[in-house]
């Protein structure tokens, strides 16, 4: 009987049985937490002529085809609808991370009066729940003209104060000495913050960036009450017009949801690490 | 800066897109606050958080104010409208859609939250171990938190459809079919579901933080005085873990409590025929928007939602100082 010998962190065997116990859980909540996103992708796979209602269930397509995915966009303008989230998406970690890297670094790295008072008025935007205030940035987009366009949809979370705040505690970390070094050399506050302290923190504008780039792809409420003409919908928007509309063909919103959901599990994908940082450092950050 | 301070999160859904707000230090306490330097003109802080603070006090803290004063207007979306007084919350009183969304938001609190405090810490138990591939498995376990709640709630709805995935399997295995979309209370009940199914991931890797911070000699002294898998999970990984429960337990009561996007999709703008499962916020969304939107009683709904979500972060907070004493 060959060996079965894992080890773990310490250098502690795990016993055989305990191993494939923990190796058949595994299994089991993989199945249930990819298995749903595997039968969408099949069920767009599907031909036009194959059941895909059947009892018992088949899993794999019997002939693989593309064709729901040319039929989805000629039912909604569903590449028009991707352009559009991406434009918003794009934005959004751009304004984000301009925005919230100058406020971190002006409430962490500067003296002056009124400091608190700033960092106050992000703590208290970050408490503020985006559901119970919606209809009041609706009359607020109204009264800009602002409604029903995609800038419209862009500004609210354009600088989160979260990521104003995540950027202040990265720029907190850093020490003082290097930038009076270099005021010393005769550096001004600007080329401090974008030679010195910026290049420092990196990795949490990374996190900013991912987040602010999903928050705006998945964003789904705010579009939905901000946006009514079906020209200017974003992706998710989209599938819920696609799905209230033409719900009476599975294998269609079967390809829009892969359409949205993919490009974003690339990306977690590539960069893994930085969406598991952020989840750490948005909600055990003191 | 040590005590949870989260009272509320930025986006819908107990699995939030971005990041949460701050819970009990990582850091070490006692934390000095740089002083900061003086190197600079004395306008130059303001020219630095100015795009900041006109974004958040244009589309949070000012969207928050006029909601409050809204709340005692009758203003529409196109009529400005005048002070009412408490009319609004006297209407809300009498108003059947409200107590049946306020129903509806409530039991999504009590159906979520435990499953999300529980589920999660077993979740990043099996995931602690760093036997061979466990890195897939933690990624695999955290795509539904990367997917929009859209793809997600549209995926289960197809899922649970009466000729979907899981009813032709429960067909296949002779229970026969059940009508999870039809159903006032198992529409409620699938869309608890689809919520705690996306939520897992987010709050596995939060609990994954704190596992690591439990000294390994706990377990190994638990053992040695043979105390079982059981019981060692009870005196040793709970009480080390406790703190993030709690935070877990106050950070997912408040999404739930604000849940929409789930029900929205699953039953349908309307909530369900009768509109029997309207939530809170999907009333909000349906009251106040359009060109007829009542804008003050939508408020004055809002209200209710900030009160009730103050109140959840209060009481979880409180219950955990309790255990304290």
């Amino acid at each position: 009987m060959s060996v079965i010998n894992v080890t773990d962190a310490d250098g502690k065997r795990i016993p055989a049985t305990q191993l494939v116990l923990r190796y058949v859980l595994l299994l089991a909540v993989l199945a249930l937490t990819v298995g749903p996103f595997l039968w969408q992708l099949s069920t767009s796979l599907k031909g036009p002529h194959e059941d895909i209602f059947g009892s018992p269930p088949k899993f794999l397509p019997g002939e693989p085809t593309l064709d729901n995915y040319t039929r989805v966009a000629q039912t909604i303008p569903v590449w028009d609808y991707a352009l559009n989230s991406l434009k918003v998406a794009t934005a959004n970690v751009v304004t984000n991370c301009v925005g919230a890297a100058l406020a971190g670094y002006a409430l962490a790295r500067m003296r002056y009066r009124g400091r608190r008072a700033a960092t106050l008025a992000f703590i208290l935007a970050m408490l503020v729940p985006v559901e119970g205030i919606m209809i009041a940035q609706f009359t607020t987009m109204r009264d800009l003209g602002l409604n029903n366009t995609l800038l419209g949809v862009l500004l609210p979370g354009s600088i989160g104060a979260m990521n104003v705040l995540l950027m202040r505690n990265a720029f907190l970390n850093l020490p003082d000495e290097v930038e009076e070094a270099a005021y010393v050399d005769g550096a001004n506050v600007w080329q401090r913050f974008l030679r010195i302290a910026l290049p420092s923190v990196k990795g949490t504008l990374a996190v900013v960036a991912i987040f602010a780039f999903m928050g705006a792809w998945d964003d789904f409420l705010w579009p939905l009450i901000v946006l009514s003409d079906p020209e200017n919908f974003t992706l998710t928007i989209g599938l819920n017009y696609l799905h209230g509309t033409f719900a009476n063909d599975e294998r269609l919103v079967a390809a829009g949801t892969i359409i949205a959901v993919l490009p974003l599990i690339v990306l977690f994908a590539c960069l893994q690490r930085f969406f598991f940082r952020g989840v750490g450092e948005g909600a055990v950050k003191g | 800066m040590k005590t949870p301070t989260a009272t509320g999160t930025i986006t819908s859904g107990p699995a939030p897109a971005e990041p949460l707000v701050p819970g009990p230090g990582r850091r070490p306490a006692g934390r000095r606050t740089p002083r900061g330097i003086r190197r600079h003109l004395p306008y130059s802080p303001w020219l630095f958080a100015a795009p900041g603070l006109l974004v958040v006090g244009a589309f949070s803290l000012y969207p928050f104010l006029s909601t409050l004063v809204n709340a005692f207007t009758d203003r529409r979306t196109l009529v400005p409208g005048e002070f009412v007084g408490l009319a609004n919350f006297r209407e809300l009183l009498d108003d059947e859609m409200f107590w049946i969304g306020l129903r509806n938001s409530s039991l999504y609190v009590l159906g979520v939250v435990p499953a999300l405090v529980i589920l999660p810490l077993l979740l990043a138990m099996l995931v602690q171990r760093h036997i061979p591939g466990i890195t897939f498995f933690r990624s695999a376990f955290y795509t539904p938190v990367v997917a929009s709640i859209v793809v997600v709630g549209l995926i289960w709805v197809w899922m649970l459809d009466d000729r979907g995935l899981v009813n032709s399997v429960l067909e296949a295995v002779g229970v026969g079919r059940v009508g999870f979309l039809s159903d006032q209370w198992l529409l409620l009940l699938s869309a608890m579901g689809v919520t705690v199914w996306k939520g897992l991931g987010y709050y596995m890797i939060i609990y994954l933080a704190a596992l690591a911070n439990v000294p390994r000699e706990l377990h190994e002294a638990a053992a040695v005085d043979g105390a079982g898998p059981m019981r060692r999970f009870f005196t040793v990984t709970v009480p080390a873990v406790r703190s993030t429960m709690v935070l877990v337990g106050a950070l997912s009561s408040v999404a739930a409590f604000k849940v929409f996007s789930e029900v929205y999709l699953m039953a349908g703008p309307s909530g369900g025929p009768a509109g029997e499962d309207t939530t809170l916020v999907m009333l909000v969304q349906r009251v106040g928007t359009g060109l007829s939107g009542r804008v003050g009683y939508a408020s004055a709904i809002s209200v209710v939602v900030f009160v009730v979500t103050v109140a959840l972060m209060l009481l979880v907070l409180r219950a955990d100082r309790k255990e304290d004493a």
